[in-house]
């Protein structure tokens, strides 16, 4: 339960950080919070032979409006986002399902960053990413390149940063008017991994009929599951309760390929989304019309 | 054996001096460099919260982070709350009279959560110390009792 023996290095800029990325590439691993990489590292399920720790690149951990977006640096803590005020009021999706993320002690300590580029199918931030059309900033020494979510995530574990890339930076567009949200998950104590999950947003026009929907799930497939044709069902429509029972019944049986795991069977996973697709739906139609007023 | 790296930790207020191994976890570092032994450790994986310390004032896993991360910053652990055993934290005073513990193995890691949830809620509901809680494992006391202490605490430190 101890971790491998590895060379560590604390840059205390992002240009030092990001020159040591490129001469060492893939065997040197970024160290953000650390809350996914040490357990893995103390399991020996992973054993980077370097360790860049960004700790001390404090020009990444802003959070800030600019525009119509806000924007937020990679080292940017869990527990910041989920106390932002302007967070809060522009994308409140992302207030309401940050506290889902493990446990306030792993929130002080675990970033947007870390958790976005750790990829875990499993995990909250990389399905809110792609909920809220976040785009990525990926960097380094030569340039930067702006990926945009559904584009970052590669498979299980994996996304499109290059050996010599670190991500510094995401950015999210506000939440549009009359637009409701909803994040809920089913796990078996407070804290654990999901067995499942979903992001739920809804737009509606000026007559409350939707504009647009977005479903996306966590613990559902080998990364974020975008529910595109369940959100495409209610587009144009005005929500009923058939109409939400076609999505959620699109969106577990066709959409989603939920493996099943020692806590939940893949069959049940399908139930639990479902269920949660159905009371997502109506709690984010539900604000939307409140928003509406 | 790989090189060792200088760091200075202050803990409970008072500075430390030593040389690490990088992959020297801040809880071993507690426990068997400084003999602080009150810094419990369970899971080494960040399920259980046996070791949850302060660090800069907020609580934190300490087998969740290297020694040599804490370099420069400034931790508080369990044997940082009482002046001496005559002389309790009320948190933990609470804990005594409200039976908030069996075998103890998990009330350092909780002391640690609890402080500065009670901070940042003085007057916290009942739900609001179990999802407090959530993030600590206790099998011995089914939990009741530690959420009376805690709230014998809040009323404690008004």
């Amino acid at each position: 339960m101890k971790s491998a023996p590895f060379e560590y290095h604390v840059p205390d800029s992002l240009e030092q950080a990001l020159e040591l990325k490129s001469q060492k590439g893939d065997d040197a691993r970024p160290l953000a919070g650390g809350q996914s990489l040490v357990p893995a590292m103390n399991f020996r399920i992973v054993q980077p032979s370097i360790l860049i720790d960004l700790n001390r690149l404090t020009e990444l951990s802003f959070i800030r409006e600019e525009g119509q977006t806000i924007r937020i640096g990679a080292m940017a803590r869990e527990r910041h986002l989920e106390f932002d005020a302007s967070i809060a009021k522009h994308i409140p999706l992302l207030t309401e399902a940050t506290p889902f993320i493990a446990h306030p002690q792993i929130r002080n300590r675990g970033t947007i960053g870390g958790s976005v580029v750790n990829a875990d199918p499993a995990a909250e931030l990389p399905v809110l990413m792609l909920a809220l059309n976040a785009r990525l900033k990926a960097k380094n020494v030569s340039g930067e390149r702006w990926v945009d979510a559904p584009d970052f995530f590669a498979g299980m574990f994996t996304t499109v940063l290059e050996p010599d890339e670190i991500l510094v930076e995401i950015k999210i567009p506000f939440m549009s008017p009359r637009t409701g949200w909803s994040f809920m998950e089913v796990a078996p104590r407070a804290g654990d991994y999901a067995l499942m999950g979903v992001a739920a947003l809804v737009t509606l026009d000026e007559n409350g009929k939707c504009q647009q929907a977005k479903l996306v799930y966590l613990n559902a497939g080998d990364g974020p599951m975008d529910a595109k044709q369940a959100a495409k069902i209610l587009q144009g429509e005005k929500l009923n309760d058939s109409l939400i029972e076609s999505a959620a019944v699109l969106a577990s049986e066709q959409e989603i390929t939920p493996f099943g795991n020692m806590h939940a069977s893949a069959e049940f996973q399908r139930h639990l989304a479902n269920v949660l697709t159905k009371n997502a739906l109506k709690q984010a139609m539900q604000r939307a019309e409140e928003n509406l007023q | 054996m790989t090189q060792s790296f200088p760091v200075t930790i202050t803990v409970n207020e008072k500075e430390y001096k030593r040389e690490v191994e990088p992959r020297l976890l801040l809880s071993d570092f507690l426990r068997h460099e400084l003999g602080l032994t009150g810094t419990h450790v369970g899971c080494e994986h960040g399920v259980c919260g046996a070791c949850t310390i302060l660090f800069d004032g907020e609580s934190i896993r300490s087998c969740l982070i290297f020694a040599i991360q804490a370099d420069g910053h400034a931790i508080t652990t369990v044997e940082g709350l009482a002046k001496d055993k005559d002389n309790l934290h009320p948190l933990q005073q609470s804990f005594w009279e409200a039976h908030g513990l069996q075998c103890g193995y998990c009330t350092p890691g909780i002391l640690m959560s609890m402080i500065p949830f009670l901070k940042q809620n003085p007057d916290p509901t009942e739900d609001e110390i179990r999802h407090a809680l959530s993030g600590n494992l206790c099998r011995c006391t089914g939990y009741q009792h530690i959420v009376d202490a805690v709230k014998l605490a809040a009323e404690k430190m008004k």
